[in-house]
């Protein structure tokens, strides 16, 4: 079992209340980071512990706080990206639902560091009850001094504001996100200029995900040093990664970065196996957006080296034999999954999903779709698959934001490493037409 | 002033200057196309995609080539910048994608839709889409609504460049219209039937690059290539009254803004000049409207071209079906 950070008291008892996630050292690293570092220090500290963006694109976090306009005449503003909607992906629910002081300690400790007096939680809409536990959190905060002006005497101000989002998946995109929390619609901006330049009202933001917040708590409190000892090369630290699909025990696992994928599929302390001793099929390891691994690529890269849970080993081969370590959403096919209808079901989210602003998304999803639904249902023909291919190429970095090529990674994707299971599809209608999905009652549910 | 190579034409320009605007000053084949891009309207841009090319490099201090291809109407021009359009084979790819996209759900009813001869999209896929289509699928359907007793909304043809919302935006004080729904569901629409009728509405007519929305008053009147698009002007109280009319004989079919050779007008025009000042006496007249020799608009009304004064008789111009 690795070390433990983020989770390390998730099961004690009353650890959502101020008073008892202050017994077990909370609030130490914000008194620590307010009272006793300057800013520059922590910026440093994170970026020293290489803590990457967990939100998906593992971006430098002490960078991008780097990149803010310190010449802008406008407030800074710290935006917490909590509108976690990618399918696959439920880690920082967890986190916020069972550990909420862990949040707004990380923002009182990042919002220090750039500078800025408001923060934003923008909490995704289905998230309702999230945002009663989070607005109790902040009133504990509150009444205990961490929050308001003159935090613990240093002299530092910060609110905290918690925005309900209105059940959009696009309003994860940070730009689309700054929209909706304008009051806009939520469709993604054109970049540049970058948040960080012209985010927020106009205003130098930092956007950054609940995890990634949570982790610079983290980061203060057992140094920098000591954090970026955790984890492998360029992948530091831990990462919490939610684990589901056809597994013995789906949930939230903290896993230190670089342990073996096979480790953490059929090690008892994490997914326990496959479901049923069944066989694996493929494994989509970071969230639905990112290419599928099939099942001899999962455990060993193309080149035959173990293939590790970290942002390089995972991404190893590009995207002809690799994938992405992604938001850590680790979704386990077995072999009694179907990929076309996973493909569909996946097309069919993103065509919903998409915000319709611009062409080859708004048109190409929905295109996606309408063919993957009929090969699916048996109505397919040979040149669909070839076609699907193609229209995928060209959504894949034509759009304006990432949504256009997390729509067309996972289908091409799947056709390049199953496509005799499209092509069965194709040339057995007939049996495609009769296979009963099941009901929800063959998943327990 | 910053230099920028677009397929191989260099050309200096102002800072600030997005890649778009410096091809438009260099003019000809290589200016990308345009379908949701607006110089007039502030915003607008970055949409549609028609317009992408490909930075090969990115300037002077920082030679990398952009990893993606870019929206030309939205990035700006650095010292140094080297752009391809036509040069490259992938940007003519994207863009044949970007037309095969736009198509896929369009009703092509170009037979029946009155911006047929002066559409953007027409121009648009004749010149890089591909004949035949791979899209077996329905097409969207919505029912055709009258926003307004003016104004004609076919929401089939929408291809959502935004242009009429941010003219409303810009033009008006409230814009009472707007992008329903998302993904390939949005539509424009008034939301319960509100009616577009504020003062200089009637502009969306004309930045609407397809004909989503169309004039009521001109409707089924006549083709545009059988009119005669005529310069005029007026003393109007409410906008510089510099308009185009489209006169056929001596009767005015409809008035619109002086559009320039990238579809865009000069000066928006009031309601009252557009939709109610249809008399010839109303205006002044003065003089024929360029229109470029490749439009159908010019056709059997101006013989400008040097190659060719007499205009040759049918047969002679048919090629001989007989070999």
């Amino acid at each position: 079992m690795g070390r433990k950070i983020l989770l390390e008291h998730i099961d004690v008892p009353g650890i959502n209340t101020f008073d008892v996630y202050r017994a077990h050292g909370g609030y130490k690293a914000a008194e620590k980071a307010l009272k006793e570092m300057s800013a520059a220090q922590v910026v440093e500290e994170v970026k020293s512990a290489g803590l990457r963006g967990r939100g998906g694109a593992g971006f430098p976090t002490g960078m991008k706080w780097s990149f803010l306009d310190k010449k802008s005449a406008n407030p800074t503003y710290l935006v917490c990206n909590a509108d976690e909607s990618e399918p696959g992906t439920f880690k920082d629910r967890y986190l916020m639902e069972h550990i909420p002081h862990m949040l707004i300690e990380g923002v009182i400790i990042s919002s220090y560091a750039i500078g800025c007096n408001t923060a934003y939680i923008y909490v995704r809409g289905e998230f309702k009850y999230i945002i009663g536990i989070l607005n109790k959190a902040i009133r504990e905060a509150h009444a205990n001094g961490f929050l308001g002006n003159n935090i613990q005497g240093s002299g530092f101000n910060l609110e905290i504001h918690v925005h309900s989002g209105a059940g959009a998946y696009i309003c994860g995109e940070e730009t689309a996100l700054l929209e909706s929390l304008e009051g806009k619609r939520g469709n993604p901006r054109l970049k540049p200029p970058f948040p960080a330049v012209k985010g927020l009202y106009e205003s130098p933001t930092v956007v950054n995900n609940v995890e990634t917040l949570a982790t610079v708590v983290g980061i203060i409190n057992i140094g920098a040093a000591t954090y970026a000892g955790i984890g492998v090369g360029k992948s530091s630290g831990t990462k919490l990664i939610s684990a589901c699909g056809n597994i013995n025990k789906p949930g939230v696992y903290e896993i230190e970065l670089g342990i073996p994928v096979e480790e953490f599929i059929y090690s008892d302390v994490y997914c326990g196996g496959i479901k049923d001793g069944k066989k694996l099929k493929a494994v989509i390891p970071g969230g639905s957006s990112v290419p599928i691994l099939p099942q001899n690529l999962v455990c060993k890269t193309a080149n035959g080296d173990v293939r590790l849970m970290s942002y390089e080993s995972l991404a190893d081969g590009g995207f002809q034999t690799g994938s992405m370590l992604g938001s850590g959403g680790f979704i386990v096919l077995d072999e009694d999954a179907c990929v076309v209808r996973h493909t569909y079901t996946l097309a069919r989210f993103y065509r919903h999903e998409s915000c319709g602003q611009c062409s080859p998304c708004r048109e190409g999803t929905g295109w996606m779709e309408k063919v993957l639904y009929r090969i699916e249902n048996g109505e397919g023909r040979m040149h669909d698959i070839d076609l699907l291919v193609n229209i995928s190429k060209n959504i894949e970095g034509n759009t304006i934001c990432p949504l256009g090529d997390a729509a067309a990674w996972p289908v091409a994707a799947a056709i390049r490493h199953f496509r005799h299971e499209f092509e069965f599809h194709v040339k057995h209608p007939e049996i495609v037409k009769n296979i009963d999905h099941g009901s929800l009652e063959k998943f327990n549910i | 002033m910053i230099k920028i190579t677009i397929d191989n034409i260099t050309a200096e320009v102002p800072e600030g200057t997005t890649i778009l605007q410096a091809a438009r000053q260099i003019g000809g084949d290589i200016v990308p196309p345009t379908m949701c891009y607006y110089s007039k309207l502030k915003g607008t841009g970055g949409k549609c995609r028609t317009c992408l090319v490909k930075v090969v490099k990115g300037s002077e201090a920082d030679p990398r080539p952009m990893p993606k291809l870019v929206a030309s109407c939205s990035t700006l021009a650095q010292d140094g910048m080297v752009v391809e359009n036509t040069l490259s084979q992938e940007v003519m790819d994207a863009r044949k994608a970007i037309v095969e996209f736009l198509l896929i759900n369009h009703p092509l009813d170009c037979p029946v839709c009155d911006q047929a001869g002066e559409c953007d999209l027409q121009n648009l896929s004749y010149k890089h889409g591909v004949e035949g289509t791979r899209y077996e699928e329905d097409r969207r359907e919505f029912d055709v609504i009258d926003i307004g007793d003016k104004i004609k909304l076919h929401m089939n043809r929408c291809i959502l460049c935004y242009r009429c919302v941010y003219t409303m935006n810009q033009l008006t004080d409230n814009r009472n219209h707007g992008v329903l729904f998302r993904g390939d569901a949005a539509e424009i629409g008034t939301y319960i039937k509100n009616t577009i009728e504020q003062e200089f509405s009637g502009n969306i007519i004309d930045v609407c690059p397809v004909g989503a929305l169309t004039d009521r008053t001109f409707r089924f009147k006549s083709r545009v290539w059988f009119l005669k698009p005529m310069d005029a002007h007026r003393d109007c109280p409410h906008c510089a009254g510099k308009v185009t009319v489209w006169e056929f004989g001596n009767q005015i079919y409809r008035v619109t803004g002086r559009k320039n050779e990238f579809g865009e007008v000069d000066d928006f025009i009031c309601n009252e000049c557009r939709f109610e000042k249809k008399d010839i006496h109303d205006w002044v007249i003065e003089g024929p409207r360029k229109i470029t020799p490749r439009s159908v608009i010019s056709q059997n009304h101006y013989r400008n071209t040097k190659k060719q004064s007499i205009i040759l008789p049918l047969d002679e111009k048919t090629e001989p079906q007989q070999q």
